[in-house]
């Protein structure tokens, strides 16, 4: 490990750190801080992962910071257009106000004057379940009926997607992060068994998951979705795609980390390990797979937008995550048809929130791999 | 390297048995079956649902349905379309085709795209020109294939370019001349190509980049250099030839994606390849249709990893496959 000369370190502890090197627990310390160092460096990987932890705040919060309830639609109000929010009025500078509009015809609305309608904060409006854990009606924003605030539109019911939009952002922000920490899970075992025990098991495992590669994922999935049962409760169906998803993952990830172990299972320390009667358990999780660790941690964090895109895919193409319940590609489903894009432009909305999600895990995954490996930063 | 490609093919027929017993567990995992949905329908009489069921073997048990199914597969049978009521072999063939079209002209695209702006970047790295060809790698690499379809056929309609929305071929194409045929097919075929492509272009462009900054900080290039030897001569004839060879390995990587990718594009844009027909028969539980779908998908897959493979050992002599 290289160690800079830093004028804000006390160089006392700078030579007992150097003392203390081999004590593992402080090693693997100063690694982790290395790292971060690095990452700290890279300012796209920093603004990635910043609006990556924004966007999950935000659809955590997604009961309180939207105006409705997902599954609520204004009937008469479907397709309807951003609702323009007012800031100004005769009086120059007010609070912002919002008129009520009425259908005039399919998807034709006017707006109606009569009255102003204040955006008021902490409104009540519909209740939901705050975290999961006690009902609520107070919502961030809204305004009071019969006006409505659509701030990106409605789609075809007169649901708000705006309030879709961070909803179905927790399925689609969660579903590639729970299913990338399964199929790891999975490829860890599979690969860390197959690499160190080799012989008839590394064979088996090692055909097995070259069937799995040989299917072009999507094709596999395609099929695996049609397995699926359509009468299930809707969290039910969300943990059966994960698990599509990580059966479809895992096989790439093992083969990797069967080739790490093998490259591994013959170094001094693990002879040494074995020398001194470790069981083969201990060996493979305290010192075979902890070498495997950036490999994983970067792997996981790269491959995290694929499967955000594949979720969305399946749910476009109706085969994920089911109506009423709503994820980013199953919204975009509404705009599938070309007519209806073309009118109804913002019913493109959740496509652009896919596309920021998967850029800045890309940004960040990819800092991530460069504050990891250090060889690879030389001038990239 | 003829050995090595037979063994190669004989070393896929396992994998291929491997992989039809899995699709064909998966589909038998899905619940309902094509009978189920024509038993919907109230004008079919229940003798009709009998014999079609004898017809396509489907009265018989899992197993032997497999076998059955393996059997007429070596004969060239790969059983009949619920769907479409012809054999699979009808349908399958130009699906096969027209994905390959497909795949094959946003390879040519990416391709022809990504190694000149690769070599551009990374013979100017950090100027202005590189950064933005990075950004928008960048942007390439994070735009969901479905969405950037939706996006495109925004823009055609919004602004009404001369350029079709769906499908392959235009209503009167069965009478336009030889030329004016094909022509059609390629003004339908540049949607679904540019969709595609852009996702490789973009991981294409920054391994180009990476590649090419690799070759060109080695000890040879140096000595290229400093013997006087124009920048040209250095860029194209030392550099690229071998900052190009890790491509051709990536190339293999990428056909999965490929076809991954094609299926969601084709989908979306009409395009009447493998992928899309895929999707109807997953939908409708057409179950040999879906089988030979995967199986096709999977042969594909298998070609274009060999094809990979044996590219490399041509372009580099030190492999050798013995």
């Amino acid at each position: 490990m290289k160690t800079e000369f830093n004028p804000n370190e006390n160089p006392e502890e700078v030579i007992e750190n150097l003392e203390n090197n081999e004590d593992k627990k402080d090693d693997e310390y100063n690694f982790w801080k290395e790292t971060w160092k690095r990452l700290r460096r890279h300012r796209m990987a920093m603004i990635g992962g910043t609006v990556i932890i924004i966007i999950y705040i935000l659809v955590i919060f997604a009961g309180f910071l939207s105006p409705y309830h997902p599954h609520n639609g204004a009937k008469k109000h479907f397709f309807h257009p951003p609702t323009k929010v007012h800031f100004t009025d005769e009086n120059g500078l007010t609070r912002p106000y919002v008129y009520r509009t009425e259908s005039v015809g399919w998807a034709e609305y006017e707006v109606i004057k009569d009255k102003k309608y204040p955006i008021k904060f902490f409104h009540h409006g519909d209740e939901y379940k705050f975290l999961n854990l006690f009902k609520t009606d107070l919502h961030l924003f809204g305004v009071d009926k019969p006006a409505h605030i659509f701030l990106l539109g409605s789609d075809n019911y007169g649901r708000d997607v705006f309030t879709r939009l961070l909803f179905g952002g927790r399925v689609s922000m969660f579903i590639g992060f729970i299913a990338i920490f399964i199929s790891t899970v999975i490829g860890l075992l599979v690969g860390g068994i197959a690499g160190y025990y080799g012989g008839w098991i590394d064979n088996a495992l090692m055909r097995l998951a070259e069937v799995v590669m040989s299917i072009p994922a999507f094709y596999l999935l395609l099929a695996l979705a049609a397995v699926l049962p359509l009468d299930v409760s809707s969290t039910f169906r969300f943990f059966l795609i994960i698990t599509i998803l990580s059966f479809i993952g895992w096989a790439g990830m093992s083969r990797v980390i069967r080739g790490m172990v093998l490259s591994v299972r013959n170094e001094e320390y693990i002879l040494a390990a074995r020398a001194i009667g470790a069981k083969d358990k201990r060996i493979i999780i305290k010192h075979v797979l902890p070498s495997t660790a950036t490999y994983v941690i970067v792997r996981a964090t790269v491959a995290i937008p694929g499967y955000i895109i594949m979720e969305s895919g399946l749910s476009f193409l109706g085969l994920g995550i089911q109506e009423p319940n709503a994820s980013w590609g199953n919204m975009l489903t509404a705009a599938q048809n070309v007519t209806k894009i073309t009118g109804f432009p913002w019913l493109l909305i959740p496509g652009i929130m896919i596309f920021i999600a998967v850029l800045n895990y890309n940004l960040l995954g990819d800092g991530l791999r460069d504050a990891l490996d250090p060889k690879s930063t030389q001038d990239h | 390297m003829k050995t090595y490609i037979i063994r190669r093919i004989l070393q896929a027929i396992p994998l291929l048995l491997a992989i039809s017993l899995l699709a064909f567990v998966i589909m038998q995992l899905s619940p309902g079956s094509y009978l189920d949905r024509v038993r919907m329908n109230p004008d079919v009489s229940e003798e009709l649902i009998e014999t079609m069921e004898k017809q396509y073997g489907l009265d018989k048990s899992v197993p032997e349905q497999y076998f059955h199914w393996l059997w007429q597969l070596l004969h060239g049978n790969l059983g009949e379309s619920f769907t479409y009521k012809v054999p699979v072999t009808h349908v399958i063939g130009s699906r096969m085709l027209n994905t390959l079209i497909l795949s094959v002209a946003a390879m040519v695209l990416a391709w022809g795209v990504a190694v000149p702006i690769g070599i551009y970047s990374a013979t100017h790295k950090y100027t202005v020109g590189d950064n933005i060809f990075t950004s928008l790698a960048f942007v390439g690499l994070s735009i969901p294939n479905f969405f950037f379809a939706l996006l495109l056929l925004f823009l055609i309609v919004r602004f009404n370019v001369g350029l079709p929305i769906s499908g392959m071929t235009s209503v009167m194409h069965d009478f336009m001349s030889p030329a004016g045929k094909v022509l059609d097919i390629l003004k339908h075929l540049l949607v679904p190509a540019v969709v595609l492509g852009t996702a490789r272009m973009a991981s294409l462009t920054r391994q180009m980049r990476g590649q090419m900054i690799d070759a060109m900080r080695s000890d040879y290039i140096r000595t290229a250099k400093s013997k006087g030897l124009k920048k040209r001569k250095v860029v194209y004839k030392h550099a690229l030839r071998n900052a190009i060879n890790p491509m051709i390995t990536i190339f293999g990587f990428q056909i999965s994606a490929l076809l991954s990718g094609a299926a969601l594009t084709e989908t979306v844009t009409g395009w009447p390849g493998l992928g899309k027909m895929m999707l109807t028969a997953v939908r409708s539980k057409d179950l040999y249709l879906a089988m030979a779908g995967l199986m096709m998908g999977s042969v594909l897959l298998i070609a274009g990893n060999l094809i990979a493979d044996v590219l490399l050992a041509v372009s580099d002599p030190r492999i050798r496959y013995n």
